[in-house]
C-alpha cells in the first residue's frame, strides 16, 4: 500500500517537475524570440534606411530648384538619423560597426549644414556637389552590400542570436555569414574614407582640435611628482603613484594618485610645461557650513593664486554639499566660451575639491578681438521679439566648424523660461539658442 | 494607547506653537541667515527669499528652494526697483530691503511644501485661496503629522539643481551603469566610466543618448549580465554629476577594457591612453 502512494506522489512529483521544466523553457523561448526579433528589425530597418538614403541622394543630386533643396537636405539628416539609432542596436565589439556609424555620421553632418544655410545667398559649391556625388557612389555601395546580407539572411534563416552565442562563446574567427556579410560592409566604407573623406569632408568630423596653450619644457616624472606633492602639501613619505600616459593621449601627461587620512586624490599634470590639467579630491563632505557665495570665493582666490587672473563667474549650482563654478576667460568686455575652467568646493571647510582646466589649455590664445561693427540695439533686433532681453555681453563662440566667432550674447526670458541667445556680431546671424536648464524638480516628491 | 497619547500632546503642542506663530507672524528670527544668496544656491535661504519675492509680486516661478534663472531676474527686478546695485547676489543690504517689503509666514510654506501641495504665496491674495491641495490624502496626512513634530528643524527644497541637459533620471541610469561597471574602483576610476559614457554620446560613432549608448548591445558587460539593475550608492551618483561637469580622468577615452579578462584581440590595437585601477582606457 505505501508502496504503492509512494509510486503515485513520486509519478505525480516527477510530472508536475517536468511541466515546471516545459514552462520556464517556452519562457526563455519567448525571451529569446523577443530579443532576436529587437535585432531583426534593427538590421531590416538599416537596410531600408540605407537604401531609401542612396535614393534621397539620388534625387538631390538631380534637383536644380533650391526651395525643394533644403528640405530634401533635412530628409536625408533625418533618414542618417535613424540609421544611426539601427546600427546602435545590433550586437557591437565583434562586428566592426566603426566606419559605417561614422559614415553616417558624416552624411548626417554635412546634409544638416547644407540644409540650415540659406542656399539661395549661398549655393552648393562645386566640391560639396562632388563630395554628394562620392556620398551617392558609396551610399549606393553600402546598399548593395547590406542587401546582400539581407538575402542570405532571410534564405538561410539566420538568427542574430546565434551570433550572439557565437560572440559569447569563442574568439575563433568564425564562419557566419552575418559578420563576414558586415565586415564586408565596413571594408567598403573604409576604401571611401581613405580616397575621399579627407578631401572633401575635412572639418565635419566632431574631433576637437589640439591643445594651443601648452607652452614650455618637458617635466620629468620626479618632477611632476614634486610638483603635485607641493599643490596639495604632501608628506614626502605618503605614497604616490605616478604614470605617463599611452600612445592615445591626445596630449602626453601625467597622472598620480594618492590617499592620505583625509582624502582620495587624483590629479593630471601635463607632461609639456608641467601645468596640471585637472584634479579631483574625495572624500565625506559633512554638514554645510559656508554659502554657495563663500565657497565662490575661495574658488576666485584659488584662481588668482594659481596664475589664473581674468576668469570671471560664469555659473553656479550647489549640489548636495558641494558647489560646482563655471568660469570663462573674459578679455576686455568679451567674455571667451571656449576657454573654460571648472571648479568643485566643499561647503563644509571651503577646500577646493576639484579643478578642470583641460578647456581653457586647448582653445585658449593671446589674440585681441576686433570691435564688432554691428551696433548692440542692431543685434537686438535680430532676436527673436517675444523674448525679453533681459541681460547681454559681448562674447566669443565656437561655431559649427570649430572657428571662433565675436558675437552678441543675449540672456531672455519668455514666460517661465531663459534663453541664451547668440548673435554674430559682424554678419547679424543668429548662431545658436540655448535654453537654460538647470532645476528639476524632484520626482520623489509629488 | 501610549502613542495615542503622545500623539495628542503634540497636537496640543503644536497648536500652542501655531498660535505664538501666528501672532508675531514675521518674528525676526525667521528671517535669512546671514550668507550671502546666489544663483545656484539651494536650501532654506532660497525658499525664504523666493516667498518672499512672490509676495511683492516680483517672482512668479514655484517656491522650490532652488535659485533658478526665474529667482535671479525676479531679484534683479527686485534690485533695479529698489535703486539697489544690480549683481543678482542677496546680500545684507537686499536681505534688510526685502524683510521690510514684505511678509514671510514659515509655517504656511512649511506647510504646504511638506505635503507637496501646489501653492503660491503673494501678498494681498487670501493664503487658503493660494492652495491646491494634493489628491493623494493619506500621504497627506502622515506628512503632516511628521511636521508637528519637526518644528524647528529646517526646511527642504523641492527640487534639485541638474546640469544643462540632463535630468536626474539619466543620472541616474548612468549612476547604475557606472555602478555596475566600476563598483570595486577607486573614486576617479568610476568618474573615468561615467566620462566614457558621455565621450561616446558626443562621439560620431556611436548612439547621441545617454541610454542608446548604455543599452547598446554589447557595449558594457554589466549591461548584458544584468549587473546594471544593482541599486548604485551616492559615490556612483557622485562620480556622474562630476563627470557632467566636465571632470574627465581619461583623457577623452572612448573605450576601456580590463586587460585581465578581455578577449577580443580588436580592443588591444586601439591606441591607449591610460590605466586606472582595473580599466585600460583607449581611443
Amino acid at each position: 500500500m505505501i508502496r504503492w502512494i509512494s509510486i503515485v506522489i513520486l509519478a505525480i512529483a516527477i510530472f508536475a517537475t517536468g511541466a515546471w521544466g516545459y514552462q520556464e523553457h517556452q519562457e526563455k523561448n519567448a525571451i529569446l524570440v523577443q530579443a532576436e526579433n529587437n535585432y531583426q528589425r534593427a538590421f531590416h530597418d538599416l537596410t531600408y534606411q540605407v537604401d531609401l538614403l542612396h535614393d534621397k541622394i539620388g534625387t538631390t543630386l538631380a534637383m536644380n530648384t533650391k526651395e525643394k533643396l533644403s528640405p530634401q537636405l533635412i530628409e536625408i539628416w533625418r533618414l542618417t538619423s535613424e540609421a544611426q539609432t539601427d546600427v546602435g542596436q545590433l550586437p557591437l565589439v565583434l562586428l566592426p560597426f566603426n566606419k559605417t556609424e561614422e559614415f553616417l555620421s558624416n552624411i548626417g553632418e554635412f546634409s544638416y549644414r547644407t540644409a540650415v544655410r540659406d542656399l539661395e545667398q549661398e549655393p552648393l559649391s562645386d566640391k560639396e556637389v562632388d563630395t554628394l556625388n562620392n556620398l551617392y557612389k558609396k551610399a549606393g555601395d553600402i546598399k548593395n552590400e547590406l542587401r546582400k546580407v539581407q538575402h542570405v539572411v532571410l534564405e538561410d534563416n539566420l538568427r542574430w542570436m546565434d551570433v550572439q552565442m557565437a560572440l559569447v562563446s569563442t574568439d575563433e574567427p568564425m564562419d557566419n555569414t552575418i559578420i563576414d556579410g558586415f565586415e564586408t560592409v565596413e571594408e567598403t566604407v573604409k576604401a571611401y574614407e581613405e580616397s575621399d573623406l579627407s578631401s572633401g569632408l575635412t572639418g565635419i568630423s566632431n574631433e576637437t582640435h589640439e591643445f594651443r596653450f601648452i607652452k614650455g619644457e618637458n617635466i620629468s616624472e620626479s618632477q611632476a611628482e614634486e610638483q603635485i606633492r607641493k599643490l596639495f602639501k604632501l608628506d614626502d613619505e605618503l605614497e604616490l603613484t605616478i604614470a605617463e600616459s599611452g600612445d592615445g593621449a591626445q596630449l602626453p601627461m601625467y597622472s598620480a594618485s594618492f590617499q592620505n587620512e583625509k582624502e582620495h586624490g587624483y590629479i593630471d599634470i601635463s607632461k609639456q610645461g608641467g601645468h596640471p590639467l585637472s584634479f579631483m579630491l574625495n572624500r565625506e563632505i559633512n554638514e554645510k557650513n559656508l554659502s554657495l557665495n563663500d565657497a565662490l570665493l575661495r574658488a576666485e582666490k584659488f584662481l588668482k593664486a594659481n596664475g589664473f587672473s581674468d576668469m570671471v563667474m560664469f555659473q553656479s549650482n550647489q549640489y548636495e554639499n558641494v558647489g560646482v563654478f563655471q568660469f570663462l576667460y573674459q578679455q576686455g568686455d568679451v567674455r571667451v566660451y571656449p576657454d573654460k575652467i571648472q571648479m568643485k568646493v566643499a561647503l563644509d571647510d571651503g577646500e577646493i575639491l576639484g579643478f578642470v582646466a583641460t578647456d581653457f589649455y586647448r582653445n585658449h590664445e593671446n589674440t585681441e578681438y576686433e570691435e564688432p561693427s554691428l551696433a548692440l540695439e542692431e543685434a537686438k533686433e535680430r532676436v527673436n521679439p517675444t523674448v525679453t532681453i533681459q541681460d547681454q555681453h559681448l562674447a566669443i563662440v565656437e561655431d559649427d566648424f570649430k572657428e571662433r566667432i565675436l558675437a552678441y550674447a543675449f540672456l531672455g526670458t519668455k514666460g517661465q523660461d531663459t534663453y541664451r541667445i547668440f548673435i554674430d556680431a559682424n554678419t547679424g546671424q543668429e548662431i545658436k539658442v540655448e535654453k537654460l536648464k538647470a532645476v528639476e524638480t524632484k520626482w520623489n516628491i509629488d | 494607547m501610549r502613542m495615542k497619547k503622545k500623539g495628542i500632546l503634540l497636537c496640543c503642542l503644536a497648536s500652542l506653537l501655531f498660535s505664538v506663530t501666528t501672532v508675531y507672524p514675521t518674528h525676526s528670527s525667521y528671517a535669512f541667515s546671514n550668507q550671502v544668496i546666489q544663483h545656484g544656491a539651494t536650501g532654506e535661504d532660497v525658499i525664504e527669499l523666493q516667498a518672499r519675492l512672490q509676495y511683492i509680486g516680483f517672482y512668479n516661478g514655484k517656491i522650490d528652494g532652488v535659485f533658478g534663472w526665474g529667482t535671479y531676474w525676479a531679484l534683479r527686478n527686485f534690485q533695479y526697483e529698489f535703486g539697489l546695485d544690480i549683481d543678482g547676489l542677496a546680500g545684507s543690504t537686499v536681505k534688510e530691503k526685502l524683510v521690510k517689503a514684505s511678509q514671510y509666514d514659515k509655517e504656511f510654506i512649511r506647510k504646504n511644501i511638506e505635503s507637496g501641495n501646489q501653492f503660491t504665496y503673494y501678498g494681498g491674495t487670501p493664503k487658503e485661496q493660494q492652495v491646491k491641495k494634493d489628491k493623494n490624502n493619506q500621504k497627506k496626512q502622515a506628512q503632516n503629522t511628521q511636521t508637528e513634530e519637526d518644528q524647528g528643524t529646517s526646511l527642504e527644497p523641492t527640487a534639485v539643481n541638474v546640469p544643462n541637459g540632463f535630468s536626474q533620471n539619466d543620472i541616474q541610469l548612468m549612476a547604475n551603469a557606472v555602478y555596475g561597471e566600476a563598483r570595486g574602483e577607486s573614486y576617479e576610476g568610476q568618474v573615468a566610466v561615467a566620462a566614457v559614457i558621455l565621450n561616446r554620446i558626443n562621439s560620431p560613432t556611436f548612439p547621441n543618448t545617454v541610454s542608446g549608448v548604455i543599452f547598446e548591445p554589447r557595449a558594457f558587460t554589466a549591461v548584458a549580465d544584468g549587473q546594471i539593475w544593482l541599486t548604485p550608492n551616492d559615490k556612483a551618483k557622485r562620480a556622474v554629476v562630476d563627470a557632467i561637469n566636465g571632470w574627465d580622468p581619461t583623457g577623452e577615452a572612448i573605450y576601456y577594457f580590463n586587460p585581465d579578462t578581455a578577449t577580443s584581440s580588436w580592443i588591444w590595437s586601439r591606441p591607449q591612453i591610460k590605466r586606472i585601477g582595473k580599466h585600460v582606457f583607449c581611443m
